[in-house]
Order: structure tokens, then sequence, then C-alpha cells
């Protein structure tokens, strides 16, 4: 398995997670469907890019920063959309996506780029 | 004219000395016995360099041959061989500047290099195992580091006469085996007073008294070592769930305080909407 289908797998599962959170805030809980499926392609998104910066990079410290920021970045996105929630969107997405810049650091066959070096 | 025996003793020493006419050495100085050998330091004059030599009984010669047929970074590579006038067999060899292992031992290296040290002598080992070739001597005494942490493996192939018993297999006849025993007893006699246990387990398997109970070949205890340095449960040791999930924390403390982060995020968040 590569390091993109790493990221995605595992930015499906966490943004999933990350959505099903929001079942906590009482006022959302109708559109929780949306939220989950909005959480899962953003953690997805985060994932993509997390495991293609991983084939390149190989670098378990940029890994977790570069997915931290890719995860703030959607968050940001998602939460002005609605123009609502930012922390409570923005906080766990920079968590989220720090988490997923780890998972394609450690998981997935390296890139071409690694191979080469190796 | 009485002869004391200190007088006696040196002429005994000096007819001891190996006759180095007709060969490129000139001998410097005696470096030590092993091996039902002596070693002696000198000066190969074609090459201007310093080298070992070994003198033994012509029917020990066989050692030569043997080590000669071994290339490997660990083992002591042999320049020449030949027969002294005398009739006694010599070979030639690098000369290793550094400290056998029994003095290393002493020293304050850190496990890492310890480990090292073991892994290094494992993979000579396991290098003339696949030649059909048994150490049978294997101890700290004929294991050498070098002044650049470079390892070497001596006294290939002669059966100890009196050896430590410490590193000797209990079994009568000597096989690959009886070397992983050896191996075994090096790492243990490398180890730290506060090893981990799984490292001591790692040497008990190799030196369990029977020999069908230890590491099949050299490799797969040295697997077990590598996969010790790398926070993997080792086949040696049957660890229990406080250790399990403490060497998990270790190899997974990153995940395992971003999880923590996220969760406290979360119950911040949570926190400050009752407020």
């Amino acid at each position: 398995m590569n390091k993109i289908v790493v990221g995605l797998l595992f930015g499906l599962i966490l943004g999933a997670l990350d959505g099903a959170s929001a079942w906590f805030y009482p006022e959302v809980r109708s559109v929780i469907g949306g939220i989950l499926v909005g959480s899962s392609i953003k953690g997805m998104l985060v994932g993509l890019f997390s495991g293609w910066f991983a084939r390149k990079v190989d670098s378990t410290g940029w890994g977790v920063v570069v997915g931290a920021g890719l995860g703030l970045l959607f968050a940001y996105l998602v939460a002005a959309m609605q123009h609502e929630h930012y922390l409570e969107i923005m906080l766990p997405g920079f968590v989220t996506g720090a988490i997923i810049g780890f998972l394609t650091q450690r998981m997935g066959r390296p890139g071409f780029a690694e191979k080469k070096a190796a | 004219m009485d002869v004391s025996d200190s007088v006696i003793d040196h002429l005994r020493h000096v007819a001891a000395l190996p006759d180095l006419a007709g060969t490129r050495y000139e001998l410097e100085s005696e470096i030590g016995r092993g091996g039902l050998g002596v070693v002696y330091a000198a000066r190969d004059r074609q090459l201007d360099r310093r080298v070992a030599l070994k003198v033994l009984d012509a029917a020990l010669a066989g050692e030569a041959r043997l080590i000669a047929r071994l290339e490997h970074p660990g083992i002591v590579p042999i320049y020449e061989t030949g027969t002294l006038p005398d009739g006694r067999a010599f070979y030639a060899m690098k000369l290793v500047a550094g400290e056998r292992v029994d003095h290393y031992a002493g020293g304050p290296h850190p496990l890492a290099d310890r480990l090292r040290v073991v892994r290094r002598t494992g993979e000579a080992l396991a290098l003339a195992h696949s030649r059909g070739i048994i150490h049978r001597d294997l101890k700290p005494q004929n294991v050498m580091v070098g002044e650049f942490g470079e390892v070497y493996v001596m006294d290939w192939g002669v059966e100890a006469v009196a050896g430590t018993p410490q590193f000797r297999a209990p079994e009568a006849r000597l096989d690959q085996r009886s070397d992983i025993y050896a191996l075994g007893a090096l790492l243990q006699f490398l180890l730290p007073a506060a090893a981990s246990p799984a490292l001591r387990a790692i040497a008990a398997k190799a030196m369990r008294a029977d020999p069908a109970d230890r590491y099949p070949d050299v490799p797969a205890l040295l697997t077990d070592i590598e996969r010790f340095q790398e926070g993997l449960a080792v086949e040696a040791w049957s660890e229990p769930l406080s250790h399990r999930l403490r060497r998990f924390g270790a190899r997974n403390a990153v995940l395992l305080w971003l999880l923590a982060a996220y969760a406290g995020v979360k119950l911040l968040l949570l926190f400050l909407r009752i407020l």
C-alpha cells in the first residue's frame, strides 16, 4: 500500500471520527450526516496531500507539520463556508491533520524518490 | 658454574623464538598466546608494514587454511602461510590495533556499541557456518574491537584445550549450535548489570543446555537482537502485558501524544461550551 493510499484511508477514518464527534453538539445533530460526509472528504483531501508529501520527503517532523497545516487549512475553508464554529472545526482539524501526516510518514510503501535514494 | 633459574628461563624463551630466516619478516615482539600458538608482532620487509605472525605446531597448520577460506570484514585476513626452518607452521595476518572484548567489556561503552560487537561477531560466525566452518572456541579473548570500532573474530577452528567453561557448550561433540551457545555467552558477558529482560532472555535461549532448544542458526539470534533494538517483541521472551504496553508507548510516543492532544482539544471545546 503506498503512502497516498495510506493517507486516503486514514484520512477517511479519522475524518469520519472527527465528524462523528459533532454528535456532542445537539444543535447540529440534525445535519450530522452531512457533517460526517464533509469531514470524511476533508480528511481524505488532507490524507491525499500528506501522502503525496510523504512520498517526496522522509521526515516525521515535517510530515506532522505539513499534515497539521493542511488540516488547519481545509478546516478553515469548511468553517468559512458556514461562517461559524471556527474554533470547533479548526482546532480538531489541525490535530487530525497532524495525526494523518504522522501516519503517512510511518506507514505505506516509500515513494520512487525514496527508493532511488536508497 | 651455577646457572640461575632466570637465566635458564631466558634461554628457553630465546630458544622458543621463531627463526624467521628465509622469510620476509622481522620479529618485533610477542603479542600473546592463544589457540595453541604464539602471536608475534613483526615487520614485513617487502611491503614495509607491521603484521601479526602466528606460530604454531605443524599439525595445527590447518587453522590458517581454514581462515584463509573466509573473507569477511569480521575475520582477520591472512596474508601468507609458510613453514619455519624448525618445522613449525606460521601465518601472517593483519595486525589488529585495538582491545580484546574481555577488556572492552569493562569500559564505558553504551549498550548499542556492545550489541554492535555481538552482531558483528555473529555475522562473521554466520559466514563461517555457511562455509561449513565452526569456531569451537568463541570467547571474549578471541574477539577484538579495533581502534575504529571494527570487530574481528580470531583463533578459528581450534578447539580449546582448557577453554573458559563459561563460554563452552556442554555437549561433547561441538557443532554450529555450540558456536551459538558461545555467542549467547558473549552477549551475556557484554550486557550491563541493568540490561533489559529481553536481552537476557535472548542470551539464555542461545545458552540452553539442549542444543535443539537454542536458536536454529546465528541469523535467528541476530534477528532477535535487531528486533530488540527496533523496539519490537523478541522471540526469546514472552513479555508481560505491562512491558508490552510500555514498549508500545515508547515506540508510538508521538502518535499517543497526538491522540492525547486531540482528546484534550475536544474536552476543552466541550468545557468552553458548558461555560
